[in-house]
């Protein structure tokens, strides 16, 4: 018997120690791969009271009560793992510890069952008792391999996963980087597209400007050499007016008769009549050659600090009385808006005189047309059609750093606006241009705008410009520097 | 009175002829005429002192008005003759310019001949 308990109790302590080695195990894979679950403490406590069995086991003499907790635990371990998913990689181990622990369950149950047929069988068990432990040595240094190669692909996996984190990271550092680039681009295309249109109007400006200044010069130069013959063309023709007089009176110091002297009178009366209308007509050719060469003026006049509202107030009754004066049905309402504290500036006074004339009489010219274009309600031809007021007004203001690049330049600012016809594009874009007039053959020589913008850029280096809308308004604004 | 006109336009001569054809008829006024700078240089060099009034245009090709108007008042003796000078252009630097090279009087195209008549009454 002594025998057997050696081997017995050798036995026992194998059992103890694969319950430790198993839990250990457990708790090592479920450490290694699910480090998230709730296993841990309660294996921990496991190998804690295994110690404490075992230690009572050796010191008191419990073998009959411990082995069944031993064969218990195992089995119970064994059925966890093959149960739960968690526990696969540690199969290996189970299959290694598998056999010898059948064996000594079943050796233990027939040592309960049946003593003699334990004796019969004892010895089987004792041949089967080393090749079970030679099974779980070779299997566990298999399976030991497996874990490590289990280890070696975790953790491959694991750089992996981190490579693939670093570039996801970095994927998104890169998609704000590009997403910050589209916007400054984006801003700097907007930026730019600004720039585009800015350069286009200035040189549309500029090229408006340059085409002026041309047409000007051209004018003048057209009128320059048209002047002369010109000259000759009047002054002869009033010379023959004259000589034709002389040759009346010589004619009746003639002794003919009557009747013939009414023939050459008749004629001569013809050839004066055709001398006058030469004249009267080469006249005509002669103001607007004036007109013409008003633009090739340099500085005629003087310029002196001129108070620009005591100018332009002047100006607009100039032009309405003349109005009235040629017509007497002619009204309009005059609004003037002066800035009061519009401080003097050095113009020409004559000059820019003019250009209010010219845009005065223009103003008034339109309200006129538009009063008499409007149909007037049918049967109650006295009122005033639609109520339409001719206004006429003339704002001054006065600019500070407005012109010039220094900005300590000053100006004054005048907007003449009238409500009458106003203007189409097409008209707009020609009216600064010599010759160009909507008026009808005879009324406007097409020089007055053209003039007071060259008064205006060219003797003020100032600007001018109009808006407007059709059959609503137009308004014409200068700026005169300081 | 001798005036000489200087201007490249020859119809000039046939408008002075008619315009002034009292002057002319009444002998008050008698009228030479160059057609160039030169052409007025040559006619003074032979007849010494006989035109006591010198009309001149100051735009000609050749020799300008201006340059006629220096020779005259620094080569000929004492009293020079009086010279007008006509121009197209009537702005202040032609003006001064004129004055500067000695000009007696300085008239703009057109020619106003019932100003110039009175002003030649007065030289007279």
């Amino acid at each position: 018997m002594s025998e057997f308990s050696n081997i017995y109790s050798g036995y026992m302590f194998v059992e103890t120690f694969i319950s430790f080695f198993l839990i250990f195990q457990l708790r090592k894979t479920l450490r290694t791969f699910h480090p998230d679950a709730q296993w841990d403490k309660q294996l921990t406590i496991a190998m804690y009271v295994i110690g404490v069995v075992a230690l009572l086991e050796i010191v008191l003499p419990i073998e009959y009560i411990t082995k069944w907790i031993w064969h218990l635990l195992l089995l119970l371990i064994i059925v966890i793992s093959f149960r739960k998913q968690e526990f696969f990689s540690t199969r290996m181990t189970i299959y290694a510890v598998l056999p010898l622990v059948v064996i000594s369950l079943i050796k233990d149950t027939l040592d309960v069952l049946t003593t003699d047929f334990y004796i019969t069988v004892e010895k089987y068990m004792d041949y089967a008792f080393p090749v079970a432990i030679t099974w779980m040595i070779a299997l566990l240094i298999r399976s030991r391999k497996q874990h490590k190669a289990q280890i070696a692909e975790r953790k491959k996996r694991h750089e992996e996963e981190e490579e693939y984190k670093l570039i996801t990271e970095r994927k998104a550092e890169l998609e704000a980087v590009v997403l910050e680039r589209t916007a400054e681009l984006m801003t700097q295309k907007t930026e730019l597209q600004h720039a585009l249109s800015d350069l286009k109007s200035t040189q549309a400006q500029l090229i408006h400007r340059e085409k002026m200044a041309s047409l000007g010069e051209l004018t003048a130069g057209i009128a320059h050499e048209i002047q002369n013959p010109l000259n000759f063309v009047n002054n002869f023709s009033e010379l023959s007016v004259e000589l034709s007089e002389e040759l009346e009176q010589e004619i009746n110091n003639l002794s003919v008769s009557e009747g013939e002297k009414i023939t050459l009178f008749a004629f001569l009366k013809d050839l004066k009549d055709n001398q006058k209308k030469i004249n009267y007509h080469g006249r005509r050719a002669d103001a607007i050659v004036k007109g013409m060469l008003l633009h090739s003026r340099k500085n005629t006049g003087q310029k002196e600090l001129t108070d620009i509202n005591l100018l332009a107030e002047e100006y607009l009754q100039l032009s309405y009385h003349g109005l009235r004066a040629k017509d007497k049905s002619f009204t309009a309402t005059m609004q003037t808006e002066f800035d009061q504290v519009l401080e003097k500036i050095n113009i020409v006074p004559q000059d820019m005189g003019r250009v209010f004339l010219n845009l005065f009489t223009n103003a008034f010219y339109s309200v006129t047309e538009k009063k008499n274009l409007l149909p007037s309600p049918q049967g109650d031809k006295d009122k005033t059609p639609y109520n339409y007021e001719p206004v006429v007004t003339v704002t001054t203001k006065s600019l500070n750093s407005l012109l010039g690049e220094g900005g300590s330049d000053k100006g004054v600012e005048i907007k003449i606006r009238d409500n009458g016809m106003g203007m189409n594009q097409e008209v707009l874009n020609k009216i600064f241009q010599p010759f160009f007039s909507t008026k009808p053959t005879g009324q406007g020589t097409g020089l007055g705008l053209s003039i007071s913008y060259d008064i205006v850029t060219k003797i003020h280096g100032g600007q001018m410009s109009a808006k407007t809308k059709e059959s609503e308004f137009a308004e014409f604004t200068i700026v005169l520097p300081a | 009175m001798k005036v000489l006109v200087v201007d490249d336009e020859r119809d000039m001569k046939t408008l002075f002829e008619q315009r002034f054809r009292k002057e002319i008829r009444g002998n008050e006024m008698e009228f030479v005429f160059a057609f160039s700078g030169e052409e007025a240089l040559d006619y003074l060099a032979r007849h010494v002192h006989e035109a006591v009034l010198i009309l001149s245009d100051i735009n000609m090709p050749g020799m300008s008005g201006l340059d006629l108007l220096r020779r005259i008042k620094k080569e000929f003796a004492p009293p020079p003759p009086v010279v007008m000078m006509i121009t197209a252009y009537g702005d202040d630097e032609n003006y001064q310019q004129c004055m500067q090279c000695g000009a007696d009087d300085f008239l703009t195209k057109p020619l106003d001949f019932n100003v110039l008549k009175e002003k030649l009454k007065t030289k007279n």
